[in-house]
């Protein structure tokens, strides 16, 4: 059974039905006993990454995740779900994140060209440039579209945690993989085709 | 490359679509739902309804809409009419809208936008903007003018400024509608749609006025879009969502590949 994060930012239905249509079995929930449970542990999000932790903090949700992830467990952070897997972000204010991956969240520039040609949030469909497949990217063919919408990106501490990278304007990183985390900036459950493929790897990823 | 997007709007009346949507071998034409499948099949970018349903009885019917269109398509939903208050918000992304698109009562209550923003995240509002021509004789407004009520009511709002404004308070994205070109199957307003694009730094969606590919394309040319929203070139099968991409993408637009049209039913 996957466990999707309940800390109440944003639309978790997505993600789980996105699950349910591959074949998985997900709940929705911030009981740590359901999360100790789960085999899989998802950590979805969209909002202010200050508001985000605040709200992770508030309903003791650290101790589980790090629990999750300390035993082994597939986990997957979905964009300000995988930004908080990091040291700190900028985002209005500085706030320290979960602290799990070295890197800080930081504002996508807005040097003179960004007014004109990039516009912020870098919202809509953009390719994947994979360079260490993480097993929920297995299956997924190099250049494949996914549906992005963020404002920050994520500058790494360790390169060798890059699964896969994005260009716009500067080039980010939009999946990392470390041991078992995998953390996507993009939005699979929103990915149709493509990203439906990621939930479905990652849910069968031991 | 980020590509640019082709977003279909469907107008939803108690819960069922209307004006006029002919899909052929569609059961049921009328279903929100199943017409959101054969865009979702078709390669569309993201999807948007707009509610228009009147009584205050049956506002509840676009959320039952939007939670069987989350449970079958896997792809942005934008939500918009009617939004008045962060509850309406709340519950429609609960019920698994990606963003909601705020029209008159951003123009009521510009503070409603940026407490939006604040409390849901900036990547889920969108502003939508229904601008006329201003013409010569009335009004203090030079260039275009903000109007809400589908046309009706003007507001004495110049069009660029208050689009830079809704930036400001927090949207995360602008959907711009010619009224004056809107359903006239002309073309965009192309200086309209440029004007806005250069006065902000979020996305704008081009609306009102598709009739043919050509026009997708000099949206994003000439108009510097970054998505074009459509309504009947699609709805009546004149071109398919996928025959639009290969067009664009052959125009040298930055496209994700569509699918060949399936029919579903």
């Amino acid at each position: 059974m996957i466990a999707i994060i309940d800390y109440g930012m944003g639309n978790l239905r997505s993600v789980q039905k996105g699950f349910e249509r591959v074949g998985h079995t997900a709940v929705i929930t911030r009981e740590s006993e359901v999360i100790d449970r789960a085999s899989h542990v998802v950590l979805p999000g969209v909002g202010a990454f200050g508001d985000c932790m605040a709200n992770v903090t508030r309903y003791g949700l650290v101790d589980p995740i790090h629990r999750a992830i300390q035993v082994g467990k597939p986990f997957l952070g979905i964009c300000v779900g995988f930004q908080l897997l990091f040291t700190e972000s900028e985002e209005f204010g500085c706030h320290k994140g979960l602290g799990l991956l070295p890197g800080k969240v930081k504002a996508i520039p807005r040097t003179k060209d960004t007014a004109s040609s990039y516009k912020i949030p870098h919202m809509g469909w953009n390719t994947i440039h994979i360079e260490k497949p993480a097993p929920p990217l297995a299956t997924i063919d190099q250049e494949s579209y996914v549906y992005f919408v963020h404002s920050y990106f994520v500058e790494l501490g360790d390169q060798d945690l890059v699964s896969t990278q994005t260009a716009y304007g500067l080039s980010f990183v939009s999946s990392v993989w470390k041991d078992n985390i995998f953390g996507t900036q993009f939005h699979p459950e929103k990915s149709q085709a493509v990203g439906l493929q990621v939930l479905k790897n990652f849910g069968e990823w031991q | 490359m980020l590509t640019k997007r082709i977003i279909p709007c469907l107008d939803v009346k108690d819960g069922r679509v209307v004006k006029g949507v002919s899909f052929v071998n569609l059961r049921d034409a009328g279903d929100p739902v199943h017409v959101a499948q054969v865009y979702d099949r078709e390669g569309a970018d993201e999807l948007c309804f707009l509610d228009i349903t009147a009584s205050h009885e049956k506002r509840n019917t676009i959320l039952d809409v939007v939670v069987r269109t989350a449970e079958q398509v896997f792809m942005p939903l934008t939500v918009g009419g009617g939004i008045r208050t962060l509850e309406d918000i709340r519950r429609l992304l609960e019920a698994g809208a990606d963003k909601v698109s705020i029209n008159t009562a951003a123009v009521q209550e510009p503070e409603f936008v940026k407490a939006a923003a604040t409390r849901f995240g900036s990547q889920c509002i969108v502003v939508a903007i229904d601008a006329k021509r201003a013409s010569e004789c009335e009004g203090d407004v030079e260039g275009w003018e903000v109007f809400t009520h589908g046309g009706r009511n003007r507001t004495g709002l110049d069009a660029i400024r208050w689009a830079q404004r809704m930036m400001d308070f927090g949207a995360g994205e602008i959907l711009l509608t010619s009224m004056d070109q809107d359903g006239t199957k002309d073309g965009y307003d192309l200086p309209l749609t440029a004007a806005i694009s250069d006065a902000v730094t979020i996305p704008v969606i081009a609306s009102g006025g598709a009739g043919t590919l050509q026009h997708l394309h000099e949206a994003f040319t000439l108009g510097k879009a970054d998505a074009v929203l459509a309504a009947s070139i699609f709805h009546f099968q004149t071109y398919s969502i996928g025959q639009a991409k290969t067009f664009l993408s052959e125009q040298g637009i930055p496209m994700r590949p569509g699918t060949v049209p399936v029919s579903i039913g």
